[in-house]
């Protein structure tokens, strides 16, 4: 019998997330002759369509409906799938905030290893898993090894594997809501505080010029407001320019940020950490610019130009200024 | 003989003597003067030691030129003028004014001494003197009641204007002069008119003109104003005396002390208890102010003497970029919190934190210790020592900026505040291998000895830009055939800007380090292109070869040949040398630094109108660059600004920090290709002859 | 309220370079300075505040060597009263199931009403904090940014999600939460400070005081190696003088639609 690997579905309003169509390029990379289910935890219409949208792409998709868990509270989902899944089951979930809440939890209560951000695999030597992990924010990888065949408990770092689009799986929705006992837990959602929009939402600019620690302090942020004016752009930042307060948390592009998708993305003084790049959606033409030739950001940008932004940015801003 | 007009001793009204009245004014006035004074100096004692008891020669010059000769008045020329006269007026008065209580009392009483010439010597020039304060008071209300000169200007968030506080003292002062030279005058006049030999007087004084517009009154009326203006002087006299601790007019009582007990040691910080050792700190339960009471005596003497006058304030860098900080306010609103917390009615007031009370954290974290304010102050009120022991009050308590955590840490861990790591300390001089080929550097870490220590320093050692600068400085002690070495790894930052910002510990613990590694390489002098670490082994560190800033051995060098210069061009270039704080101000080093630049042929070279002692902080160093402080535009933006305006398109400058805030500024105002900054040790660099 | 805090003792990324040394078998830590986790340091800044608002006291603990005592110490400088190392030979190549079981031995020992944790840590994983909740059977909630106390047995608290919002939840006591950077700010900690705590008696606790087999700490996952990946190609990088680069970019971006005219 082949190994079976879950895949938790996140959705929204219906629609399943990104790391769906992403977790079935994982699963396939983890093991090739793995049986793939996808899990849907929710309730009503919302659950429904999601589990049909994720039937295009699973062959095998498990239904888990439950009123208590309409809004997914990791304490409650993790008894659910506590319930449902067999003790040997290996299971993706992505790391991110319900991630980070329901798997190390999960593993403890399967009794299962625990690969947490996972990035890649690298191979599977029988039941021993061999995976990729960064440390240290990212300076380092490692490769960690562990024991899969009692089930494990791993989680994917959202976007590290190239979705797979296609929709021909035609799967079949089983219905498991009835294994589900008390979802009963000392945990109760209030509700969600939506983040103030401000005066500008980036989530819908064509292009950003996005600054960072680069910048070096706050009065410098006018050469940025200039090169955006110049250029008809929209003004974005990392997280460190949010931190100290120098612009709103509306205009920070990040995993704990705004997720963008813009045609042109200007990264100036920004280092490229993967939370940062994480908000960056569709495939912008990005260009990067930083007075460390060994930043990160050079390693996803499309063009790359080293440079101290004090100076470069008003140059540039000139110069475009000068063509009109 | 009959009395040319009956004296006050010896007058009566309503049948009263009023002699009674000469007796009990002055008692009530001394009485009440005795108790307002014995109220305001309750708080010192519940105050912190300070030591400045010795040293009295040098205290006593001090006294004769700061206070006596008024030295530093003349730098704002129109009030100082003014202020010399009310000043000198009031001392050759005093002798006046004090005979005038007891002529009250006892009729025709005179200073031992002073009757025969001299006294008359005396009250001619008193009379001068009185008229030249009335002029001087009269002109002094007119500034502040039509001209309102910007700086007595009171911003809102400090409350209302001062305006009315100094006219009314404006005016008792001028009541003071008038009636004195009306009991004169009158005198003098009725002395006339019974056709007596009049006392004689200056002619064109004050009292002259009553005695010579006073004759066409009836005697009686000379009589009645004869006297009223001697009670009416009386009166306003022991006011006057009154009012004095009730506000900025209390530096007229302790202005002599303020100036007998100034600091004498400039650039130093006080230590964080006078009597502890800093061996002891650890044992102290609390650093640093946080109360009112952890004030030391002298810094409440301080906020008593401030005269309200701004002059301070008006050259802050911090003030004129909108920083929350004005010094005159510091002193100003200490000084109020003292008067209400020790009222002169009902019971002490229970003491407050300063932080979050009288003062906000931004406010005294904004200071540059640049020292403009102390060098203006005619009356040596200190600043900066009660901004560090302010902030060793909020970093005992942990109330750090965030901002500037990171770097505490880092300088804690890793000797500098970016967190690089020992072992590239010296990487400026070692991993260029074509420097190293060019400019032999004798590293000391790993033992070894150099007549010379090279003293370079977190910035100079880290900082791409500054590595520069420290290159040349570098070929320089080469040229100049200096045996000198760097300590590299062992070198830790001189922590300057640590002990300033509140962190004594911190700074205790840099400053062991270092001066083990300094004495362990036997150098037998010190050298260093950083301003701050200069100050910080002058006068912060002790048992230290003696200091030298590296301008002081390129102008030796140049002197002796060693270094020879060629102009080369230059056409266009017009060069500024901007004045480091802490090689200027504090340390009087304005001319070497000058010579050196001059000592280019054919070198153009402008002053900025703020120049040497009035230099204007770039922006500040250490810490200070870490720092996000609330402003309305950086420091460095002004003084681009300055240079511009004097017509410099290079500015000069002598400090990695001033470096780092020019060339910022001049990027910032957009003035890249119109502005230059270069260093002194750059510029020598390039001119020299090979 | 009584509260323990889980801290770390790691290498601080901002004062270190971390490589990769030449065997690939660890980092670099020769040079390396060591300071307690930043996440940590928030999550006792939140508790001591916690403390200050409603009573109680707050302990900080970790799992370690004597050398990790150094960052027990700082955060009772900074405000804790009581600290307490797990340190054993058996604990020391532990991953993170392990250091959670370690935790909740040292847990029943006590009577904790809140226990929190950093969000992540060097190895950026996130998980003692959850796994700890699960094997205490109470409840658990990760990146939380506000806490709020509502009485005895419930607090409120927001974590911080997608977009910049902010999801709020109930929580009984005792709980378990994983605190975010940013929720406060955290008092600073000098060389005096330290030295005042200098000589404060921090209990140490090993496998036999916690009652642990040290089989049940032997690591499920373990760490084969550290390297650093092949670059790959990375970007385009535009040289020249400052002229032709932003010649070139501008020709770029106006072909990629990024200046509006």
């Amino acid at each position: 019998m082949s190994r079976q690997v879950f895949a938790y579905i996140i959705h929204k309003n219906g629609k399943p997330d990104d790391t769906a169509l992403e977790f079935v390029t994982t699963a396939r990379k983890l093991d090739p002759n793995a049986e793939v289910i996808g899990v849907v935890v929710g309730s009503g219409a919302d659950l429904d369509a999601a589990a049909g949208e994720a039937a295009k792409s699973y062959t095998s998709v498990w239904k888990i409906d439950n009123a208590a868990l309409a809004y997914p509270l990791a304490d409650g989902v993790r008894k659910a799938l506590v319930s449902v899944l067999p003790q040997n089951a290996v299971i993706l979930i992505p790391h991110e905030h319900f991630g980070l809440d329901l798997a190390p939890g999960l593993a403890v209560k399967l009794d299962s290893p625990y690969l947490p951000d996972v990035v890649d695999f690298a191979g599977l030597n029988g039941d021993t898993l061999t995976a990729i992990r960064q440390e240290f924010s990212g300076m380092v990888s490692t490769h960690v090894a562990c024991d899969i065949a009692a089930g494990a408990v791993i989680t994917v770092r959202p976007g590290a594997f190239a979705p797979d689009e296609s929709t021909a799986a035609a799967g079949t929705i089983t219905d498991k809501s009835g294994d589900v006992g008390d979802v009963a837990v000392g945990r109760r959602y209030l509700e969600t505080l939506v983040a103030e929009v401000g005066d500008v939402d980036i989530t819908k600019s064509e292009i950003l010029v996005s600054v960072g620690r680069g910048i070096e302090d706050q009065d410098n942020l006018e050469i940025v407001h200039d090169l955006a004016k110049a250029m008809g752009a929209d003004v974005s930042c990392s997280r460190p320019i949010v931190d100290a307060k120098w612009l709103e948390k509306s205009r920070q592009v990040g995993t704990s940020g705004q997720t963008v998708s813009p045609k042109v993305y200007l990264a100036c003084g920004i280092s490229g950490s993967f939370q940062h790049m994480g908000g960056i959606k569709g495939a912008p033409f990005i260009v990067a610019i930083n007075k460390n030739p060994k930043a990160p950001i050079f390693q996803v940008a499309d063009v790359g130009i080293v440079a101290d932004i004090l100076e470069f940015l008003p140059e540039l801003t000139e110069a475009i200024g000068e063509a009109k | 003989m009959e009395p040319v007009l009956i004296s006050p001793a010896k007058a009566s009204i309503l049948g009263i003597p009023t002699v009674i009245f000469s007796v009990l004014i002055p008692i009530a006035g001394v009485a009440l003067f005795a108790y307002i004074m014995a109220k305001r100096v309750a708080p010192l004692v519940f105050s912190n030691p300070d030591f400045r008891f010795d040293r009295i020669p040098e205290r006593i010059k001090g006294v004769l030129k700061l206070w006596l000769a008024q030295w530093k008045q003349p730098r704002y020329m129109l009030a100082g003028v003014i202020h010399i006269m009310l000043f000198a007026g009031f001392i050759i008065l005093s002798i006046r004014s004090s005979s005038l209580v007891i002529v009250g009392i006892h009729d025709g009483f005179v200073f031992p001494g002073l009757k025969g010439t001299l006294g008359h010597v005396y009250n001619f020039f008193k009379d001068y003197a009185a008229t030249m304060v009335l002029i001087a008071a009269l002109m002094a209300a007119y500034r502040r009641a039509i001209v309102k000169p910007k700086r007595y200007d009171v911003p809102k968030k400090y409350g209302k204007p001062h305006t009315g506080e100094a006219l009314f003292v404006l005016a008792m002062i001028s009541g003071l002069m008038i009636t004195e030279s009306l009991f004169e005058g009158t005198m003098a006049a009725a002395a006339v008119k019974k056709g007596f030999e009049a006392e004689f007087i200056a002619p064109l004084t004050l009292a002259w003109i009553f005695k010579v517009s006073m004759t066409v009154l009836p005697i009686g009326s000379l009589q009645a104003t004869h006297v009223i203006a001697y009670y009416l002087h009386d009166i306003i006299f022991f006011s006057f005396l009154c009012f004095l601790p009730m506000g900025k007019h209390f530096h007229v009582i302790t202005s002599l002390f303020n100036v007998y007990f100034m600091k004498l040691d400039k650039g130093t910080v006080k230590p964080v208890k006078w009597g502890v050792a800093d061996d002891k700190l650890d044992e102290l339960k609390s650093f640093g102010v946080k109360k009112f009471e952890d004030f030391t005596w002298k810094h409440m003497l301080d906020f008593y003497s401030c005269a309200d006058c701004g002059r301070c304030s008006d050259h802050c860098p911090a003030n004129a970029v909108g920083r929350p900080l004005s010094p005159r306010f510091i002193s100003i609103k200490a000084r109020d919190y003292a008067f209400s917390h020790y009222p002169l009615r009902g019971p002490l007031k229970a003491s407050e934190p300063l932080i979050g009370g009288i003062f906000e954290e931004d406010e005294i974290w904004s200071c540059t210790t640049c020292g403009a304010c102390e060098e203006e102050c005619p009356l040596m009120i200190e600043y900066i020592d009660k901004m560090v022991d302010l902030r060793r009050g909020m970093v005992d308590d942990g109330n750090v900026p965030q901002s500037l955590q990171k770097p505490l840490s880092a300088l804690e861990k890793r000797g500098n505040p970016w967190g690089k790591m020992e072992k590239k300390r010296a990487e400026w001089a070692f991993k260029d291998k074509a420097f190293q080929a060019a400019c032999p550097v004798k590293l000391l870490e790993n033992g070894g000895n150099a007549e010379t220590l090279f003293f370079v320093d977190s910035i100079s050692s880290y900082d791409d830009r500054i590595i520069q600068i420290t290159q040349s400085a570098a070929r320089l002690l080469n040229a100049a055939g200096v045996d000198f070495g760097v300590l590299g790894r062992l070198e830790k930052d001189a922590g300057h800007e640590a002990r300033r910002f509140g962190e004594e510990m911190l700074f205790q613990s840099l400053k062991e380090e270092n001066t083990e590694a300094i004495l362990a390489s036997g150098a037998q002098r010190i050298v260093t292109a950083d301003p701050h670490a200069y100050n910080a082994l002058k006068k912060d560190y002790k048992g230290l070869p003696p200091v030298y800033h590296i301008s002081e051995f390129i102008a030796e060098a140049i002197r002796s040949g060693k270094i020879r210069l060629n102009g080369n061009g230059d056409t266009g270039k017009v060069y500024t040398y901007h004045d480091p704080c802490y090689l200027g101000r504090h340390n009087n080093l304005y001319d070497i630094p000058r010579d050196v630049l001059d000592a280019i042929p054919g070198i153009r070279r402008v002053e900025m109108e703020k120049s040497r002692d009035r230099s204007f902080c770039c922006g500040g160093g250490g810490l200070m660059l870490f720092y996000e402080p609330i402003e309305e535009q950086r420091m460095g933006q002004l003084r681009v600004e300055m240079a511009k305006t004097a017509g410099a398109n290079i500015i000069v400058t002598a400090c990695p920090f001033c470096m780092v805030n020019m060339e910022d500024a001049i990027k910032t105002s957009g003035l890249e290709g119109e502005m230059e900054a270069i260093d002194l040790v750059e510029l020598i660099d390039r001119h020299r002859a090979v | 309220m009584e509260i323990l805090v889980c801290v770390k003792r790691v290498p601080d990324t901002s004062e270190n370079e971390i490589q990769v040394n030449g065997k690939g078998t660890d980092i670099e830590r020769d040079d390396l300075v060591y300071s307690v986790n930043e996440w940590d340091n928030y999550a006792v800044e939140e508790a001591i505040q916690i403390r200050d608002r409603v009573g109680g006291t707050v302990t900080v603990v970790t799992v370690g060597d004597d050398e990790s005592e150094e960052v027990l110490r700082r955060e009772m400088a900074m405000g804790a009263d009581n600290g307490i190392l797990l340190s054993d030979p058996a604990f020391e190549n532990a991953d993170g199931r392990g250091i959670a079981t370690i935790l909740k031995t040292a847990v029943e020992k006590g009577r904790y009403d809140l226990i929190l944790t950093g969000a992540q840590a060097d190895d950026g994983a996130g998980q003692v904090g959850g796994m700890l909740a699960a094997m205490l059977d109470v409840p658990y909630a990760s990146l939380v940014n506000v806490i709020e106390v509502l009485d005895d047995k419930k607090i409120k608290v927001g974590r911080e999600i997608a977009g910049g919002n902010q999801e709020m939840n109930e929580m009984t006591l005792p709980c378990v939460l994983s605190i975010q950077t940013g929720i406060n700010e955290p008092r600073y900690v000098g060389i005096r400070g330290i030295r005042k705590v200098a000589s404060v008696e921090i209990p140490t606790m090993g496998a036999r005081d916690l009652g642990l087999d040290p089989a049940a700490v032997a690591p499920k996952v373990k760490r084969l190696d550290y390297f650093v990946p092949d670059m790959g190609e990375g970007a385009e990088m535009l040289t020249g003088s400052t002229e032709e680069i932003i010649e070139k970019l501008m020709e770029l971006l106006k072909a990629k639609g990024g200046i509006k005219s």
